[in-house]
């Protein structure tokens, strides 16, 4: 299952209204009691240091050394090989393409439910459902999938019963991962852009019509150039939600490396070429970067957002 | 009109192409020999007759039990310590916490090998090899989840007066936090669950690639022999799941109508 924060307004430390007064009553305990502040948070800590920095540290590590720790570059080399590019490259058009697709197609849902009445059902329904598809994904996302449209699926069988020969083969590779990956990129884009939406004032509207605008002026002047930073983030949020869902494309196919996550599945659980442990840190650290790259970008977007958006 | 017929249009577009997975896992499992052939309740009778599959049923229903838990037991008591004693330390507790969702789950697996090397050597001997020991990363992939609903929980509450009036009145920590705070976010800690519980039980990455078997793994595993049972078997979990986190967006739309945090708070849980 993988997903990405619904992160749709820069929501900051919530209660800080109450800081001043916090510490300000504060000083007189702590007199009491002389424990340092930070060493009730030293349990959580630990607790993430080992089981989440730790593991992602050796992945770094680890991708610059070799099968006895000695460092090298030789993972990184591997990294240019022909098939890791290639699955690179596909991860890449998976992820953009889905993203693309979900995003266009999220936003006209979103911007269907927000046409309608603000506390319809249709309202409700589709935001609590793309709530719940949003977070449907793996085994059974691919299961639905390869028992709708596979060999034996339903609409594939409805189709040969209507004489129109399928060649279902296509769901296993690339177009296949990006529909189903759209399957789960539509929710999510409805969630985050939905807020985007809601926060377009009618009152611009009516300025812009009362300076003599009309509705493609609207569009051209205000809405769109409003909207256009908080969509470019959603759209790279649906792209590192793509680029690292692994449990859905493991499912749907069972062999092979066509994309970097399912790379590196190889990588762990091949017996074939000792060493390759290090290839999949190596893998594993070619997808944080574009991850990190992708969700710093998204951060800064959001911090656009949140000029006129709030 | 004709706007609202086209928005008519696109929405049945849309329905179907949500629902009719949907629908097809559920024709899939009830299916005959053929499309033709009368339904069958067959495969969803034979889920019990697979003791793989029970038995994984039952390890990942603890798997959930325990994750949502310890889930609970290690971020309450220091998102409220952070609240009350360290308020320098919340953006560092924000950033660790929302950090897995930056993190994809397949890179913590690999980097996990070792620490689970560890985590199997030091672990009593009734627990060697068994698949919960998943709670231990299972805690750390819910997270972002668990802290945004009780970080919109918290908000919703005078966390500081509440322990300050508590602690004038002679209560210790314990208390403070199981029967002063606890009580005042108990739909917060709902949602957490709830959500903690509902990915547990759809994890996959980190349980195949450690080479443990929960219940997706097993569901997987079996689709190569008896597709029809893994089939029905992913419906009912599906419907399930739905249900829970249906449960879940009714009580998390609510929250706590006394609360001006709330509302702006909802956008993001």
């Amino acid at each position: 299952m993988s997903t990405l924060p619904v992160a749709t307004t820069a929501a900051g430390p919530v209660g800080s209204e109450h800081d001043g007064e916090v510490r300000g009553g504060r000083s007189g305990w702590s007199g009491r009691r002389p424990s340092p502040a930070w060493l009730g948070v030293v349990p959580f800590l630990a607790y993430v240091g080992v089981f989440l920095l730790l593991p992602t540290t050796i992945v770094v590590i680890g991708a610059f050394g070799d099968v006895d720790n000695r460092p090298t570059l030789e993972n990184l080399r591997a990294l240019s090989q022909d098939y890791v590019v290639r699955a690179f490259v596909n991860s890449v058009v998976v992820s953009a393409t889905s993203a693309v697709l979900g995003a266009v197609l999220g936003a006209l849902l979103a911007y269907l439910v927000v046409t309608g009445r603000p506390d319809g059902a249709v309202r409700r329904t589709v935001t609590s459902a793309s709530g719940v598809l949003a977070q449907f994904g793996g085994v059974t996302l691919a299961f639905a999938f390869i028992v709708t449209l596979g060999n034996q699926g339903l609409v594939t069988l409805l189709l040969e019963d209507n004489g129109v020969g399928v060649d279902s083969a296509w769901l296993y590779r690339v177009p296949g991962l990006v529909l189903v990956y759209t399957y789960f990129q539509i929710p999510l884009m409805v969630l985050v852009f939905l807020p985007a939406l809601d926060g377009i004032r009618p009152q611009w509207r009516e300025a812009a019509t009362n300076l003599g605008g009309t509705t493609w002026d609207y569009w051209r002047h205000v809405g769109v150039p409003i909207l256009t930073p908080p969509f470019l983030g959603a759209t790279l949020l649906l792209f590192a939600n793509a680029f690292s869902a692994y449990a859905t494309g493991a499912a749907l196919i069972t062999q092979g490396g066509i994309i970097v996550p399912l790379q590196i599945r190889t990588a762990l659980t091949s017996e074939v070429v000792l060493g390759q442990e290090n290839v999949g840190k190596a893998l594993a650290l070619g997808m944080v970067v574009v991850v990190t790259v992708v969700m710093t970008l998204y951060a800064l977007l959001q911090r656009r957002t949140a000029r006129w958006l709030r | 009109m004709s706007f609202r017929v086209v928005k008519a249009v696109l929405y049945v577009l849309y329905g179907a192409f949500f629902l009719v997975p949907l629908f097809a896992l559920v024709e899939f499992s009830t299916r005959g020999l053929g499309l033709s052939a009368p339904r069958t309740l067959q495969y969803w009778r034979e889920i019990f007759d697979h003791p793989e599959l029970t038995h994984a049923i039952v390890v990942s229903l603890e798997l959930a039990v325990i994750t949502s838990v310890a889930t609970l037991l290690l971020l309450v008591p220091t998102m409220v310590w952070v609240r009350l004693r360290a308020k320098p330390l919340a953006r560092l507790v924000e950033f660790l916490c929302l950090l897995p969702l930056t993190i994809p789950a397949i890179v913590i697996v690999v980097g996990l090998a070792p620490v689970y090397a560890w985590v199997t050597y030091l672990s009593p001997g009734a627990l060697k090899g068994s698949a919960l020991v998943l709670v231990f990363v299972y805690v750390v992939l819910v997270l972002p989840f668990a802290y945004r609903a009780i970080d919109a929980g918290l908000s919703a509450i005078d966390v500081a007066t509440l322990a300050e009036a508590a602690r004038s009145l002679g209560a210790g920590w314990t208390t403070v936090m199981f029967r002063v705070i606890a009580p005042n976010i108990r739909s917060a800690l709902l949602n957490a669950a709830l959500l903690s519980v509902a990915l547990t039980l759809g994890e996959f990455t980190v349980a195949s690639l450690l080479n443990y078997v929960n219940l997706q793994v097993a569901v997987n595993q079996l689709a190569q022999a008896n597709a029809g049972v893994s089939v029905a078997v992913a419906a009912a979990l599906l419907l399930f799941t739905f249900l829970l986190l249906l449960v879940l967006s009714i009580f998390g739309g609510r929250g706590r109508p006394s609360s001006r945090g709330t509302a702006r708070k909802g956008r993001t849980a």
